[in-house]
């Protein structure tokens, strides 16, 4: 493989770097050392708010209260180690906190806590309703029907001169002795039929092709769902990963859709919509996103008042799950899996699930279609160089050594064949 | 020779005018359409009327197409469990035990989604080792059976709650006069004993007696008399270089059939790599009918039961005073001779199926001459694998009609229909004032009983089982009770009045036992927890061997003995019986499904019975009825001639002839076991009986020539002795014919080096016009040992369960029209009218997945092609139902959807139903269903996919992993069922893979391709059979139809 890369040009190394950072800039959990926002809401904003406190205790000004900045590494590499240590600041926090134990992160470094200490420190609560960006500007107006009418008076103008032009010639000729040819109706002239028969054939025949290939196809898509949930919101705005709600689609053929419960890890805090975007529904209803989290508390059994799961006589939460709507339908005939493509592939979700950041209400983006599927794996190259599971395939291996080839794709793997999706 | 070299039935043996004409038809029957609707066939359709038909069917398709597609919901988790055990899509294994009336097997269950979909063998039990068997396998469908009871039941009405049974039971129990039973069958469990203990302790009067539907008492008895144990000795049949087997058919159904199996095959390993070191155990035989073992076996030669006492005499006279025998046939003569010389020579093993305990003490007295105790025969650690006594029972029944019985409590066991006296236990029971039955379904002794109370199924439960002393086996549930049922334990805590729950003891006694609760986690994450090393000792023997002998040969026989016998797929019936899987799987013998019949040797049926119909029995599907006649009691059943039995035995299988409420697949046939007679100490199952004519013919589904070669050569196999001498054999006459085509004359001179191997590549390459495709990265391909394969179904099964393979019903198999994707062919060889002389191979055959397919050549819409990993792929979706590729196939291995089997079209009511295989289209039994295979619908052609599912995971794995696919990454669901390694499934490209290495290093010699010499290009390869014996029956003549066929 290092024979490979040598023979590589400037070029080529140069934009083979500059896309090996763009995947790990977008597949690491840990973004950039800086930026402190972003590590917050990956690894902590799930427990604590900077300046409120929620399942932990608000975060903003605690560095300096802790015993020393060595103490808070320690504690948020491994509190349960500093808790068994009998720190007795540690001990004192574990149990005013009912002993709710913190996650251990020891992949985070130094920096990363200092960046995460910094944001914390800065962070103001977000400021009164701006008025910014809030006109909403009036609809354009809609022309097409005063264009219709006109063309349509035009036409029927078109058609009486025509109709005169036609009276006048034959008032012409009858004056002055000369016969007019008989006209054969419109109707029955036989290039007319020819022509109209072939059109219609040809634009019928297109239409039911078309109409049966997409049968059963919903692309744009997009149901009403029980929870008025936008992933502009939580992806968009506020940059959760699509891994924290969706675990599965690093490991299993299911993408996963969230449980109540994952979404009450944060919604316990998060109790109002404060956004500043204003939620929208399709038809132009305005949604109040508090009442929407509220409508989540019902499903996972919160009380928002009391803070607590209100449980029945067993000790079970009285909760039921939320009965979203499926947007992506394959047939039943049809394989897929998600972690195929995202851990393995290094597909990007955004590649089939279109602008899912900027979509208030989820619709679905791709056709989903076996052409659409065929077209990706014929472009799209496999990560064959950094996983090894592609060294059985020498022959290519071999080809890209002579520099007779750049990459592999997935057809050349074989990702075209029926048994690939269909078993 | 005249004959066929093997035969799968007579007809292909006699190539009767009516067989030929049928292996000439594609379809052997009428197509289904013909027989559903002659009106619609027959009916003239006027212009005016076609174009209506024409104008309603074209609208009719536009409004169907332009509805909207339904709405379909996305439900998550409300609170979902721990992420670490359950990921929805990814399968979690637990580690389990099957443990069925003291049948035993360690198992891992896949479960999808909280829900078990397949049962897999444990290789960490040194007991199973991996092994597993088709009942074990089926299991999941037992656990969705539409039929299990519900709820509890009182006084034959079911009831809501517990309370409502409990309250009343507790209440007869305190005032129930006389003694109180508990009736189950042999309890592997130590903690259900210990609960059992209590409710003893609790009610004096108590006692618990253990009841074998098919009984062991026999050997019981006689090892108590020759070793002063009631216990059974393990066997090691892994250690056994000679093995004897009178009557007992422990490859199938004796005792621990799968650990014998997987145990026993492993001596029958070779390479060819060293052909001239190779040992193989040795395989005697003698048998009154033809059982899977003795079809198995090396030599093997027939008797009637009733002599079993006197070949024991023989045998042991000829190991002791090496004295001649004089039993009634030569074959018999000689064998015993030979058997004895063999079984002096140390490792031996005789082993007795019958249930006479004179005749054990005399085999124990064998074993005890040959040195078999603490060799073969391990009293170290004893097997608990049957501990009924027949006498037990007997006295129970007795005391029941004699009222001296107040309360039967009766678990897991069903006497009111495998009691010998089925009816005398009935009118016992009705005298009792309180009987209880755990049993999971409306059985004929739940009928009987004033309640039922349903014990949970085992995939549901916690549980343990001590198979043998010192091994423990752990069960632990894999999902929630599917219905309102409760723990046996639980019950009969709850009415001893304790406050303990069933899983409070059994945490106690197994932390307590194991030394800690971290042992005990570990202990059921393996499933098992046994001694670090084996314990291995012998016994000492003592008795009287000559009273025993006198004894035994004292038994007269009669005209006709019948044997009643349990078939490989049922067992002794139970919950079996109504499985669709195991009722459809085909006989190892008979190849029969769906119904028991009276087995007769060809000569027999032909001479006294007159029951050929059309001159070869059986190319007729309507059998002759015959009426069987044991003392007062007589069932008549159908005849199914079988090559091997001995002319003057009949064998009729248990476990049909259920009542209906057992469940719709489970009523064919008749119970047999009226059939089983008690001689004051044990049950005897195979007895004197008088066999009669009736008028009446049934029907009986045998597929054993539904998929036949027209006498191409298929089968290779050579005797022990021949291989040794010359293991190149099947190489050279490969070459020999194949050579030709790897290098034509045209392509120039080609050197003739006599010493080398067949040009496989050159073959491939240079025998055909087209291009060879390459395949870069994998090469799938399969290795089949035909010395491995005993022709257990298990494969057959678990295929089913892997791959959402239909049931199609009795009618259907009756039209060839099974959808099973492997099936095990059966071949036997010799003369069917002497049946010392048949020997027999079972070759399990599945789609060849061919390199240059015939298949996909002829498909009009490629719907069938390959992959560039030599997968035969079969697009359901594209596939328009033409059956060009089933009538092209040389294999016969390609499976039509005649109709909608499993509810997989858009149409409801399209659904195929017969009555008796509906209950698998029930909401309930669609659970067991993978939800990682289309389950295919009307009109689309199916065939093995090489589980292409696991293919796919595989790689995927391998991908996430980063490695290169290796073999530990893959298991075909075949493979992983057989017990005895026949199956070995790989990447041929990979030279570190099992597969390569059987290929082209180890057993090289020994592969052969089936149809070879039509250059289909097999993926799937076989290893020749090699006997351990003087003499293959079927010769070694060229066969001179098979080169007319090229």
């Amino acid at each position: 493989m290092s024979g490979y890369l040598r023979s590589k040009s400037h070029l080529q190394r140069a934009s083979l770097l500059v896309l090996t950072l763009v995947f790990s800039f977008l597949f690491n959990n840990v973004t950039s050392a800086q930026d402190g926002k972003a590590l917050f809401q990956t690894n902590c904003a799930s427990c604590h708010n900077p300046i409120k406190d929620a399942t932990g205790p608000a975060l903003q000004g605690k560095s300096k209260e802790v015993p020393s900045k060595e103490w808070l590494y320690n504690w948020v590499h491994n509190s349960a180690a500093v808790i068994a240590s009998g720190d007795k600041y540690a001990n004192d926090l574990y149990n005013k906190w009912n002993k709710t134990a913190m996650t251990a992160f020891p992949n985070l470094t130094t920096q990363e806590i200092d960046a995460i200490i910094k944001y914390v420190d800065e962070y103001k609560a977000p400021g009164g309703p701006t008025t910014d960006g809030q006109k909403t500007s009036e609809p354009e107006k809609d022309n097409t029907w005063l264009y219709t009418i006109a063309t349509l008076v035009l036409a029927l103008l078109v058609f009486i001169l025509a109709r005169v032009n036609k009276t006048l010639n034959k008032v012409a000729n009858d004056k002055e002795g000369l016969e007019t040819k008989k006209e054969v109706p419109l109707l029955r002239s036989k290039l007319f039929i020819a022509i109209a028969g072939i059109l219609i054939l040809s634009f019928a025949g297109y239409w039911i092709v078309n109409g049966s290939i997409n049968m059963g196809r919903q692309e744009n898509y997009m149901p009403k769902q029980p929870v008025f949930y936008s992933h502009k919101v939580h992806a968009g705005i506020n940059q959760i990963n699509c891994l924290y709600c969706h675990a599965g689609a690093e490991k299993s053929r299911q993408a996963m859709i969230p449980s109540a419960n994952v979404c009450m890890n944060c919604h316990k805090q998060i109790n109002e919509y404060t956004g500043t975007e204003k939620l929208i529904t399709y038809e132009g209803k305005e949604v109040n996103g508090t009442e929407e989290i509220h409508k989540l508390y019902a499903y996972a059994g919160w009380d928002p008042v009391k803070k607590e799961y209100k449980r029945d006589a067993a000790g079970k939460i009285q909760s039921s799950p939320i009965e979203w709507v499926k947007i992506h339908n394959l047939p039943d005939h049809v394989y897929f899996n998600h972690s195929q493509h995202v851990a393995v592939g290094k597909v990007q979700c955004q590649s089939c699930h279109g602008p899912i950041q900027e979509m208030d209400e989820v619709h679905q983006f791709a056709p989903l279609s076996m052409g659409w599927c065929v077209n990706c794996h014929r472009q799209t190259e496999v990560q064959f160089k950094d996983n090894n599971y592609y060294n059985i395939f020498q022959k290519y291996h071999d080809e890209i050594k002579e520099g007779k080839r750049t990459g592999v794709t997935e057809a050349e793997l074989g990702g075209t064949e029926c048994q690939k999706c269909h078993y | 020779m005249a004959h066929k070299q093997y035969w799968k039935g007579l007809e292909e043996l006699e190539n009767t005018p009516e067989h030929q004409q049928i292996v000439e038809n594609e379809f052997q029957r009428d197509l289904p359409v013909l027989d559903m609707s002659d009106k619609l066939l027959n009916a003239t359709t006027p212009r005016r009327d076609f174009l209506k038909f024409l104008g309603f069917s074209t609208l009719a398709a536009t409004i169907a197409a332009s509805c909207e597609m339904p709405v379909r919901k996305a439900i998550p988790y409300a609170i979902k469990p721990d992420a670490e055990l359950l990921t929805p899509g990814v399968p979690n294994y637990y580690a389990s035990t099957f443990v069925d009336n003291g049948e035993y097997c360690s198992v891992l269950v896949k479960t999808r989604d909280g829900r078990p979909i397949m049962i897999e063998g444990n290789n960490s039990s040194s007991i199973t080792q991996g092994g597993t068997s088709a009942r074990v396998i089926a299991a999941t469908l037992s656990l969705y059976d539409k039929t299990r009871l519900r709820q509890p039941r009182a006084n034959g009405k079911a009831v809501d709650t517990f309370e409502a049974v409990d309250t009343p039971i507790a209440a007869a129990l305190s005032s129930a006069g006389g003694a109180v039973y508990i009736v189950t069958g042999s309890m592997l469990s130590p903690t259900s004993k210990e609960v059992i203990n209590r409710f003893v302790a609790k009610y004096p009067n108590a006692k618990h007696i253990q009841y074998d539907p098919v009984s062991y008492s026999g050997m019981l008895l006689a090892n108590e008399a020759s070793y002063g144990k009631r216990a059974l000795p393990s066997y090691n049949f892994e250690k056994a270089e000679t093995v004897f087997s009178l009557g007992a058919d422990f490859l199938g159904t004796w005792l621990s059939p799968t650990e014998f199996a997987t145990g026993f095959m492993k001596t029958r390993k070779i390479k060819s790599s060293d052909a001239k070191n190779v040992k193989m155990s040795k395989h005697y035989q003698v048998e009154g009918m033809m059982s899977m073992t003795g079809a198995n076996a090396d030599e093997r030669a027939t008797c009637k039961p009733s002599e079993y006492g006197k070949v024991a005499e023989a045998l042991y006279r000829a190991i002791t005073t090496g004295a001649a025998p004089s039993l009634p046939s030569a074959k018999l003569n000689s064998l015993i001779k030979a058997a004895a010389a063999d079984l002096k020579k140390g490792n031996g093993l005789v082993v007795c199926g019958s249930n006479d305990v004179n005749l054990q003490i005399v085999i124990n007295a064998i074993n005890n001459a040959i040195g078999a105790n603490g060799t073969t025969v391990n009293w170290a650690a004893t097997a608990n694998y049957k501990q009924g006594l027949d006498a037990d029972m007997v006295a129970f029944v007795n005391a029941m009609n004699a009222g001296q019985v107040g309360a039967v409590f009766i678990h897991g066991v069903n006497p009111a229909y495998d009691y010998y006296d089925a009816k005398k236990f009935a009118d016992g029971l009705k005298k009792v004032k309180l009987s209880v039955s755990f049993n999971d379904r409306l059985d004929e002794t739940t009928q009987l009983t004033n309640y039922a109370v349903p014990d949970h199924h085992w995939l549901e439960s916690w549980g343990d089982a001590e198979p043998k002393t010192g091994y423990y086996s752990f069960i632990q549930p894999t999902i929630a009770p599917l219905f309102k049922t409760r723990a046996f334990q639980d019950s009969l805590l709850k009415w001893s009045g304790a406050s303990e729950t069933y899983h409070d003891i059994y945490n106690q006694y197994w932390i307590a036992k194991l030394g800690g609760q971290a042992n005990f986690d570990k202990a059921l994450q393996d499933g098992v927890a046994e001694p670090a090393t084996a314990p291995l000792a012998g016994a000492s023997f003592s008795g009287n061997v000559e009273d025993a002998i006198t004894k035994a040969k004292a038994k007269t026989g009669g005209k006709y003995e019948v044997v009643v016998y349990e078939t490989v797929a049922l067992g002794y019936g139970g919950a079996w019986s109504n499985n669709p899987w195991l009722q459809e799987m085909p006989d190892p013998i008979t190849k029969a499904t769906w119904d028991n019949y009276v087995c007769m040797s060809p000569k027999t049926a032909k001479e006294q019975f007159d029951a050929e119909l059309t001159g070869i029995n059986q190319v007729e599907r309507n059998k002759k009825v015959l009426k069987v006649k044991v003392g007062a009691n007589e069932v008549a059943l159908p005849v199914v001639v079988v090559p091997g039995m001995h002319n003057d035995v009949v064998a009729v299988a248990v476990g049909y002839g259920r009542s209906k409420d057992v469940g719709p697949a489970s009523i064919n046939g008749k119970n047999a076991y009226p059939l089983v007679t008690f001689n004051g100490q044990t049950f005897d199952y195979a007895n004197t009986a008088s066999v009669e004519k009736t008028a009446d013919v049934y029907a009986v589904a045998i597929t054993q020539t539904h998929h036949s070669y027209e006498d191409r050569p298929i089968i290779q196999e050579f005797t022990l002795d021949e291989f040794k001498k010359n293991p190149r054999a099947l190489m050279e006459s490969r070459k020999e014919e194949l050579d030709h085509y790897a290098h034509p004359h045209w392509m120039g001179h080609h050197e003739e080096n006599k010493d080398a191997d067949l040009d496989e590549k050159a073959f491939e390459k240079n025998a055909t016009m087209y291009p060879v495709h390459e395949k870069p990265g994998i090469h799938w391909g399969m290795s089949i040992d035909l010395n491995s394969c005993t022709g257990c179904g298990a494969c057959v099964i678990a295929c089913q369960a892997e791959n959402n393979v239909s049931v199609v019903g009795k009618h259907e198999v009756l039209k060839s029209q099974e959808m099973s994707w492997v099936r095990i062919d059966r071949y036997f060889s010799g003369d069917p009218n002497d049946p010392d002389s048949i020997q027999t191979v079972f070759q399990p055959m599945m789609c060849q997945h061919c390199d240059n397919a015939p298949c996909e050549n002829v498909c009009p819409v490629s719907a069938t092609n390959h992959s560039s990993e030599g997968l035969n792929q079969m697009a359901y979706n594209r596939c328009i139902g033409t059956k060009y590729c089933a009538n092209n196939c040389p294999y016969k291995v390609r499976r039509f959807n005649w109709f909608d089997f499993n509810g997989a079209d858009s149409f409801k009511d399209n659904l195929y139903t017969d009555g008796q295989r509906d209950d698998i289209n029930d909401d309930l039994t669609r659970m067991v269903l993978n939800p990682d295979v289309t389950v295919r619908s009307r009109g689309v052609m199916e065939k093995c996919s090489f589980c292409v599912q696991r293919l796919q995971d595989a790689k995927l794995t391998a991908k996430k992993e980063g490695t290169p696919i290796k073999d530990h990454h893959i298991t075909t669901a075949c493979q992983k069922a057989c017990g005895g390694d026949c199956f070995t499934f790989g990447n041929v490209n990979d030279p570190e893979s099992e597969i390569y290495k059987q290929r082209y290093v180890d057993n090289k010699e020994r592969v052969f391709y089936v149809l070879e010499q039509l250059h289909v290009l097999p993926n799937v390869n076989y290893l020749s059979k090699i006997r351990n014996t003087n003499m293959i029956v079927a010769g070694s003549d060229k066969n001179e139809m098979a080169k007319q066929h090229i």
